[in-house]
């Protein structure tokens, strides 16, 4: 999984008739140090997650996982919203 | 599966049902020579692990969902045990 924030959102009338009632959002993926790191990408979303919010994402095959037995194309999915990040590296 | 360290722990009160009672762990994956190999990821804890742990990190979903006993879940990354020791054998590679 993957740490990222919400940053705006896709609308796409005509796609796969699975995707029906799901929304695209535009993900930027973070540092645990909520850094920016990579490409935005766009992400459903299972949890309800609005604009700014501090989200988790997984990515792959398991990002269907949560619309089952509904059989969706997905292949990057919001599955947390993050409330808080503890992060501590070795000095 | 790739070799890293526990760097970190998230909270999240609203996630999939399939990721309660699970820690969400922030995993710093590792070079054999213990620097950091790319970012750092996030993944459910099957080892009761905590910050410091120098781990085994499974990177793909059946897996990951599986070592966590949750088996057709969002799981995609899982911490599955703990590294003591790594022995690089020399002139072989």
């Amino acid at each position: 999984m993957f740490l990222g924030r919400v940053v705006g959102c896709v609308w796409a009338t005509a796609k796969n008739p699975s995707f029906e009632g799901l929304r695209f959002l535009l993900v930027q993926p973070l540092t645990p140090e909520l850094k920016k790191t990579g490409k935005r990408l766009i992400c459903t979303d299972s949890t309800g997650a609005g604009a700014g919010e501090l989200v988790y994402w997984v990515r792959g095959r398991e990002a269907s996982m949560p619309f089952l037995p509904r059989e969706v194309p997905a292949d990057a999915t919001i599955v947390g919203i993050v409330d808080e990040v503890q992060v501590k590296r070795p000095c | 599966m790739l070799i890293g360290r526990v760097i970190g722990e998230l909270v999240a009160t609203q996630k999939h049902a399939s990721h309660e009672g699970r820690k969400v762990l922030i995993v710093q994956p590792l070079n054999l020579d213990g620097s950091d190999r790319g970012d750092a990821v996030l993944a459910l804890d099957a080892v009761d692990a905590g910050i410091g742990d120098r781990i085994l990190l499974a990177t793909d979903g059946w897996a990951a969902s599986n070592a966590v006993g949750r088996p057709q879940s969002p799981i995609d990354m899982a911490v599955i045990g703990f590294i003591d020791e790594v022995d690089v054998i020399p002139g072989v590679s």
